[in-house]
């Protein structure tokens, strides 16, 4: 048996194997439940860091390289895997690495894993970790799926599963507007979805009956398809990513879903399911129509930009500290959406790495704001302040975190933020907006002196200053051995990946320049 | 006499295995009536037992007939064993079969007449199993009232509840008047095309014959009647009623077989029939039904705080989606109609995926629901408050099922609702797009309402008294079929793939 034929199945399916073992484990023994989701988070992980060791270690992250290991054997990358799945409506099981879902497939089995350990003595109210692991297993598949799916129908069951589950987690475990915000994600989730699915399926008619997304690319039906009918689709595809970014205006549901879910849903949501958008429109919404994304490439950019300094603006009227974050992601999926607007290699690599230093700096964010809660049983800004003094380690790490935050060089936020507006400068000639995109960049930069604000004005709020007189009697914890263990990992690779960009650059040169150097 | 019997099986024009399931079936119908005779108030659950046992044989000569896999005509065409015919067949067998382990205790343990019920029971299912193999007007005509008349009795089956006897009334006047409609469709048809068979219909229609008029006033008269049959937008104001007053076994019966049996009447006529004259606009007709369905049942829904006249709303949208691939075939088969046949082979695949992966999903539904009721003795919604915390078993499955009525990958309606998606798409054009964009806003809309029993299970406090009850080993049993189902179209819909391509190389 060929194990690399089976890897990226393995990394998929592995949480689901372990979400039936841990339903058949008694609710009441606790231990075993956490061990066995422990053990699958710990399998999916470390296959699928095996594909990336692979992929490095043999360099197919050059183009030449993974042409010559392609034609060596019949045409097959190196983690391909295409089956039959349901032949009558022409869909295959078809799953492939490449250097774009790589890296967020990693990073996608990497916060599960850290965000498993973290909630070992952490789960919140109503308790239950049996429930609470299993749909974190659950959204596992989905998440991971997501990213190595070749087939658009295959993409789109990916997609939809992760809905259920964290609907669940921030209705079950979710703040007191639970109920709301847990329906508000859903619906809007859905009804982006609903169209983006319509899309599909007029790809699949006008494209030459294939729901492939590399034989899409290809196809010559859509290159000569009527420019009219290119915009139709690209907007429903559009209308479903953008909602998942989420961009403005479509942002609304993002600060509710935030602010109520727990910090093992706020992480995930934040680090990984978001990226699903932005990952949906790089592979998928502009490789298959090129012509439609330029035409709306100004559009998008618009909106990236508005998100920019929306989501900024927003920070600064924020009186609670998760829903502060929560419009920051706004803000920095604003930069990442300007990376992709541009439709340049630059742009679109600068994206990529947005996506994965967001997934990390703003995953651990709201990891300090959910042990914040546990702590002071509250968010409010008002509230807090002198963490240094109260908890120094966690303050030096929010404040670690909000330097990387705001795109300090050195830290993995600025190889995202810093390259995509530097794109905007000159975006592809095909676009043709080049003074537009300059407008915007002007507009973004002004948007990157807005996160320093408002996030100096975070720390120190939190951070600094002296601790409010009702913490005088309570005896406040630091950072705990099970909080070390989850956070020093996103630490570490924040430093790395600042000081080292080019290990990701590398990894998503090649695909991108493939898809949009031409 | 044993010569008689031998020479008729002999006699080429009867074809006996043809019809050995009808056969079967009539067996055991008059196997159920009889055991109450003989043995009056032996043990309770003895006439479930025949009857179950009786669908499960009647399947058998389903299961030969389909490996023999030669399609059978009889009585000059107007009686077809195909693939089609044999799927739905044992479709209907295996959904009789669930709702007999439904009901077994409901009824067995209620103060109701047992032979009588399951007698009625299955002699609607006799109608159905003939509507499946029905190509030509009479016979489903005939078919037809076979499937209504014993439900029109099932519906009131609780004789001393006002609301049964409502429901009784309700869909029996209802009933009559679309069968009255139907008829007097069918009989300008009939003028015009000197024939009642199916394919000698669309033989005549397709050489534009005299008297367009008169045969679109046919075909939308007949249409009319099918709507009611199937509880379509202007006609579903009887089904809530209905499906609120009826024994609730009835109700899922009603909701699941019985709506099935009018969406193949329909699938008969218009694939076999009517398509064949697009220029009488029949599809129109269909288009606004279909949309209008899904919109008003859906919004219908929205405010119900009962969950049987939920579910009741829901079937009305539910139907619409079932109507889209047939205003769908019917754009395609307008002007040049270039992809007329493409689309036929989607749409047919759509409307009989759908039908039965919605068959499999709701009756598991109304499954849960009268093993929730045994407890709370309440039909309301928010009597499931908390059901995920002392019974997480039954919550979780219920979200299964109402999760794949929403059309949540990965549970089976994702692929019934992209069926239906799919076909209208191919259709294309301003009619068919704007269709799939009216189903596509619908489908959120439908979420809304399945998530809020969802809500009500998992995220409310239970009561005081909430206790998990025991739920018998047949209802049990029921459930864990449809959930099997559910999940394994859901994951690996290419098994009723299977049975679509079957079922096209038919028709």
């Amino acid at each position: 048996m060929n194990f690399n034929a089976w890897a990226l199945t393995l990394v998929v399916f592995i949480p689901l194997v372990g979400l039936g073992f841990v339903l058949l484990v008694p609710k009441e023994d606790e231990k075993s439940i956490k061990g066995v989701t422990l053990l699958a988070t710990i399998a999916s992980f470390g296959v699928s860091l095996y594909v990336l060791v692979h992929w490095v270690g043999n360099k197919f992250y050059e183009t030449d390289k993974l042409t010559a290991f392609v034609s060596e054997h019949g045409g097959k990358h190196p983690f391909e895997v295409n089956k039959p799945w349901i032949d009558v409506i022409n869909s295959n099981f078809h799953i492939d690495a490449d250097g774009l879902g790589l890296p967020l497939m990693v990073l996608s089995t990497f916060i599960t894993l850290l965000c498993v350990v973290y909630s070992w003595n952490h789960f919140p109210e109503p308790h239950n970790p049996k429930a609470f692991l299993a749909l974190v297993l659950l959204l596992e598949v989905g998440m991971n799926g997501t990213f190595v799916a070749q087939d658009l129908i295959l993409f789109f069951i990916f997609f939809e599963i992760v809905l259920l589950p964290m609907y669940f987690m921030i209705g079950v475990w979710g703040g007191p507007n639970r109920e709301y915000a847990s329906i508000k994600f859903f619906l809007f989730t859905l009804f982006g979805s609903a169209f983006m699915l319509l899309g599909f399926l007029a790809l699949y008619f006008k494209g030459g009956r294939t729901f492939d997304i590399a034989e899409l690319m290809a196809s010559p039906e859509i290159a000569e398809m009527a420019r009219s009918t290119q915009l139709l689709i690209f907007g429903g595809l559009a209308l479903g990513f953008a909602i998942k970014v989420p961009m403005f205006p479509f942002h609304t549901w993002l600060p509710d879903a935030h602010t109520e879910a727990p910090t093992v849903g706020s992480v995930l949501l934040a680090a990984i399911l978001l990226k699903l958008g932005t990952y949906g429109f790089v592979k998928i919404a502009l490789p298959i129509l090129p012509e439609a994304a330029d035409t709306y490439a100004p559009w998008i950019g618009g909106l990236a930009v508005i998100g920019i300094i929306y989501g900024a603006l927003g920070c600064l009227a924020q009186t609670d500290l998760k829903r502060l974050i929560a419009f920051s992601s706004v803000a920095h999926m604003g930069f990442v959406m300007l990376g992709i607007a541009s439709g340049t290699t630059f742009g679109i690599n600068a994206a990529v790495f947005g996506m994965v230093a967001h997934g990390l700096i703003t995953g651990m964010l709201f990891f300090i704001a959910g042990s914040v809660q546990h702590t002071f049983h509250t968010r409010e800004l008002s509230r807090l302040g002198g963490l240094l003094t109260q908890a120094p380690k966690m303050g030096w790490i929010l404040g670690f975190c909000a330097m990387a935050s705001l795109g300090l060089p050195g830290l993995a936020g600025f190889w995202g933020e810093f390259p995509a507006i530097l794109s905007a400068f000159n975006p592809a000639e095909s676009i043709d907006k080049t003074e537009l995109f300059r407008g915007y960049m002007v507009i973004a930069a002004v948007g990157t002196v807005l996160a320093a604000g408002y996030l100096l004005w975070m720390l120190q709020k939190v951070v600094f200053g002296t601790p409010k007189d009702e913490w005088a009697d309570t005896e406040i914890h630091d950072v705990s051995k099970a909080e070390w263990i989850a956070w020093l990992p996103i630490l570490g690779l924040i430093v790395v990946l600042g000081v080292y960009p080019n290990f990701l650059f590398k990894l998503t040169d090649s695909p991108v320049t493939q898809l949009f150097g031409g | 006499m044993l010569a008689l019997a031998v020479d008729l099986t002999k006699n080429p024009s009867f074809d006996w295995h043809a019809f050995a399931p009808e056969i079967a079936l009539v067996g055991t119908i008059l196997a159920v009536l009889l055991a109450d005779l003989i043995w009056p108030g032996r043990s309770a659950f003895q006439t479930s037992r025949i009857a179950s046992i009786g669908v499960l044989i009647s399947l058998i000569p389903v299961l030969t007939l389909a490996q023999d896999g030669v399609n059978r005509s009889s009585f000059g065409g107007a009686y077809m064993v195909d693939n089609y015919a044999l799927a739905l067949k044992a479709f209907f067998l295996i959904a009789t079969y669930v709702t007999i382990l439904i009901s077994v205790n409901y009824i067995g343990e209620g103060d109701y007449y047992q032979s009588e019920f399951y007698f009625l029971l299955l002699t609607s299912v006799l109608g159905m199993t003939v509507m499946a193999s029905a190509r030509d007007l009479i016979s489903i005509f005939v078919a037809l009232e076979t499937i209504s008349i014993p439900t029109y009795v099932l519906a009131g089956f609780r004789k001393h509840d006002r609301k049964s006897n409502e429901a009784g009334i309700k869909y029996y006047v209802i009933g009559a008047v679309s069968s009255a409609l139907m008829l007097y469709g069918m009989s300008f048809i009939y003028g015009v095309t000197g024939s009642t068979l199916l394919s000698s219909i669309a033989e005549a229609l397709s050489g534009n014959p005299d008297g367009t008029a008169l045969v679109a006033v046919g075909v939308f008269l007949s249409i009319v009647g099918f709507a009611f049959k199937v509880s379509a937008f202007p006609f579903h104001w009887w089904a809530p009623d209905t499906y609120e007053g009826s024994p609730s076994p009835v109700t899922a019966f009603l909701s699941v077989a019985s709506k099935a049996g009018g969406f193949v009447a329909l699938l008969n006529i218009i694939f076999f029939g009517f398509h064949a004259q697009p220029n009488t606009y029949w599809w129109v007709v269909v288009w606004f039904l279909a949309a209008a369905s899904m919109t008003w049942g859906n919004l219908g829904a929205l405010k119900q705080t009962n969950i049987v006249r939920m579910l009741a709303y829901s079937s009305i949208a539910q139907g619409g989606f079932m109507l889209v691939p047939f205003a769908a075939y019917g754009i395609a088969t307008r002007g040049a109609g270039t992809n007329a046949a493409d689309v036929a082979v989607s749409a047919f695949q759509s409307v009989v995926i759908y039908l039965l992966v919605y068959g499999v999903m709701n009756l598991g539904a109304f499954a849960v629901v009268i093993a929730i009721a045994r407890r709370t003795r309440s039909g309301e919604i928010s009597s499931y408050d908390g059901l995920f915390s002392y019974s997480p078993g039954l919550a979780v499955i219920m979200s299964l099922f109402l999760a794949s009525l929403a059309g949540i990958p990965p549970v089976a309606g994702w692929f019934a609702k992209f069926t239906m998606f799919r076909a209208a798409i191919e259709a294309g054009g301003g009619w068919g797009v704007s269709l799939a964009l009216i189903a596509g806003v619908n489908s959120v809309i439908a979420a809304f309402y399945y998530l809020n029993v969802v809500r009500s299970m998992w995220f409310k406090p239970a009561g005081a008294d909430a206790v998990a009850a025991k739920t018998p080993a047949p209802l049990s049993a029921a459930i864990a079929i449809c959930t099997v189902g559910v999940v394994a179209v859901g994951v690996y819909p290419q098994i009723f793939g299977k049975i679509a391509e079957l079922v096209t190389t038919a028709g």
